[in-house]
């Protein structure tokens, strides 16, 4: 007979994210039929009793279990990938996706060094036939277009050289554009051609100073006056507030109710753990890891995570 | 094909020691001049400035700007640039200018290759300190600098993969904008600006089998609208780059007093990529070949390195 122990050690192994495959190892050598009917009848959460007197596995929970288990092969897979290869994939799919997923298109447009987006649109070319570019273009529609084909195909200057002039101008422009709109609902301001050329062409120091004089001139941030543009909140955060975005992606993907997709954020950012915004925040998140990942894939997270700070 | 005729083997430091010697107290022995660098290419030339540094412990093009002027200093300096770093100080010269010249950063971003472009945008934040996109998006305005931005960023799939459903459909899409001369810019700034170039040529040979007529001619129109002129310089650059140079090269030679500016930078810029295929449109066109026409038009020394270039033989 299984003991509760043993059905609770079953429940954990496959609760949480990744499985514990070394606890169901142990659970699965050591178990007989009789063992493993009681263990069946234990786990209501992955067995459901059957009309047809016999306990069946709950179908969803297969389905589950598949992307968990799946979370070690992707993780190893993305992490030995190429940067260019990697990014020019993790584009395409999000891409196919669809809306709800374009904050990872705006993600790596945005936290890439400029050097690093223009080898992800090469690999791209080699991988698909066709530019990251064309593809967005003719798949997004609406005002979110614009901005993601604009974000995409910057070549961002990365010396420190600021213009404050522009800066404390470029602010203002801003609030202009986000102030009228918040009035007038009928135009977003994405669809601002300022709003679009001040965030998609000027370098990432310069942004910085345009989101602290926009502080001076509004009583909010940027971010803060952006509520409902997602995808536009997101760009600006990416761009100057990096750490932000990334302690938000990590803290969604390690709640208890966190999604799928959520979840696959954490192999994401991993896979990306060279960036210097990352390292920081990962190291508040090592507890949460440890508490809810499991198996294989939390050692790797944590192994990875962990790298730079020995 | 090139113009420029330059030998294989040269020797950087004969050519260094030349141009100093051509340099050095009173006046200037042009010719001299004219004869070394008129005949090296890029990476020959490259070698001459480093040697040249080398010897001297100084900086050749500034030398060269010193001891020259007018029309010849300018090409000159064009010319012993390496291409990606000169692409970028004509971008700058066209951004910089009062009003504009859309048409250059057109001719640029459009004729050159992805790689090629993309050095260019190395090379202008190198030397300028900002990215080519945002000092074209700062001055320029509305649609125009949709396209141009647009324009300058794209890194188009440079393979030879076509679809000949996206360009069945793109054609439509684009004789649509076109036909009620209520140009849907979006969609046309996004098919120009995004398409590899060889799925661009299926989309407008598509558009001409389809009309009856190239895209080109059906955008003729009012010359005062800035972004349909360079709507339609663009898509004379994505479509037949020699034939939009032949009209640059007729168009400066022609006007009453020559416009320098262009003849040098066509010239300056195709002698080493298919100024000949030019040249023999030009004929084609004009029935005067064109050597004949420069010869006439120009004067003296800026002449003389303009013919060097067209491979005149010495």
């Amino acid at each position: 007979m299984a003991n509760p122990c043993e059905v609770e050690v079953l429940n954990n192994a496959l609760s949480g994210i990744g499985v514990d495959e070394k606890s169901l190892v142990s659970i699965l050598t050591k178990s007989q039929n009789e063992h493993k009917k009681s263990m069946r009848k234990g786990c209501s959460k992955f067995f459901l009793e059957d009309e047809r007197q016999f306990e069946r596995w709950n179908d969803s929970a297969i389905k589950s279990l598949k992307a968990e288990f799946k979370l070690f092969k992707d993780v190893v897979v993305l992490s030995l990938m190429h940067p260019w290869e990697r990014d020019a994939r993790l584009l395409k799919k999000a891409l196919k996706k669809g809306p709800p997923h374009y904050n990872v298109i705006v993600e790596i447009a945005c936290t890439r060094s400029s050097d690093q987006l223009l080898g992800a649109r090469k690999a791209y070319h080699s991988l698909f036939d066709r530019s990251i570019e064309e593809d967005l273009a003719s798949h997004v529609k609406g005002s979110e277009r614009k901005l993601l084909v604009a974000l995409v195909s910057a070549y961002r200057y990365e010396g420190p050289k600021v213009k404050e002039d522009a800066a404390k101008s470029e602010a203002k422009a801003l609030l202009n554009a986000i102030k009228n709109n918040n009035g007038d609902h009928k135009k977003k301001a994405m669809e601002e051609d300022e709003v679009i050329w001040i965030l998609t062409t000027r370098s990432k120091p310069h942004l910085k100073v345009v989101y602290e004089q926009y502080k001076k001139i509004s009583a909010k941030t940027i971010t803060e006056d952006l509520e409902v543009e997602l995808l536009l909140k997101e760009t600006v955060e990416c761009l100057c507030t990096p750490q932000t975005y990334f302690t938000r992606v990590f803290d969604t993907a390690l709640r208890e109710d966190a999604k799928e997709d959520a979840k696959k954020a954490l192999t994401r950012l991993v896979a990306t753990q060279e960036d210097v915004d990352l390292k920081g925040i990962a190291a508040k998140f090592e507890d949460k890891i440890k508490e809810r990942v499991k198996g294989a894939y939390k050692d790797v997270l944590l192994g990875v995570l962990a790298d730079d700070r020995k | 094909m090139a113009t420029l005729i330059a030998p294989e083997h040269t020797s950087a430091v004969e050519d260094a020691e030349k141009l100093q010697k051509a340099c050095k107290g009173w006046g200037t022995d042009e010719k001299a001049i004219i004869s070394v660098l008129g005949h090296r290419n890029a990476v020959q030339r490259k070698q001459i400035r480093l040697a040249y540094e080398d010897l001297y412990q100084e900086d050749l093009i500034k030398r060269l700007e010193s001891e020259l002027s007018g029309d010849f200093e300018k090409a000159v300096y064009r010319w012993i640039l390496d291409p990606a770093d000169r692409d970028a100080v004509l971008a700058n010269v066209a951004i910089k200018k009062l009003s504009p010249d859309h048409h250059v950063i057109v001719e640029i971003s459009c004729t050159r290759s992805p790689e090629e472009l993309l050095a260019v945008r190395r090379a202008y934040q190198a030397r300028y300190k900002h990215s080519l996109e945002e000092d074209v998006a700062a001055h320029t305005k509305g649609d125009t600098r949709k396209l141009l931005v647009a324009l300058v960023s794209a890194f188009r799939y440079d393979g030879e993969e076509i679809n000949t459903r996206v360009a069945n459909s793109e054609a439509k899409i684009l004789h649509e904008a076109v036909k009620d001369k209520e140009f849907n810019h979006e969609e046309i700034i996004r098919i120009l600006s995004t398409r590899s170039k060889m799925q661009l040529m299926a989309t407008f040979n598509r558009y001409r089998d389809d009309h009856g007529t190239t895209i080109t001619k059906n955008l003729e129109g009012d010359s005062g609208d800035e972004f349909l002129k360079t709507l339609r310089t663009t898509i004379r650059c994505l479509n037949d780059p020699k034939k939009y140079f032949e009209k640059v090269l007729r168009n400066s030679i022609r006007r009453v007093g020559t416009d320098e500016d262009a003849l040098t930078r066509v010239i300056v810029t195709r002698a080493e990529k298919d100024l000949k295929d030019v040249k023999e449109l030009y004929y084609k066109r004009n029935s005067v070949p064109l050597d004949q026409a420069v010869a006439k038009d120009t004067t003296g020394d800026y002449k003389a390195l303009l013919l060097t270039l067209l491979g005149k033989e010495d």
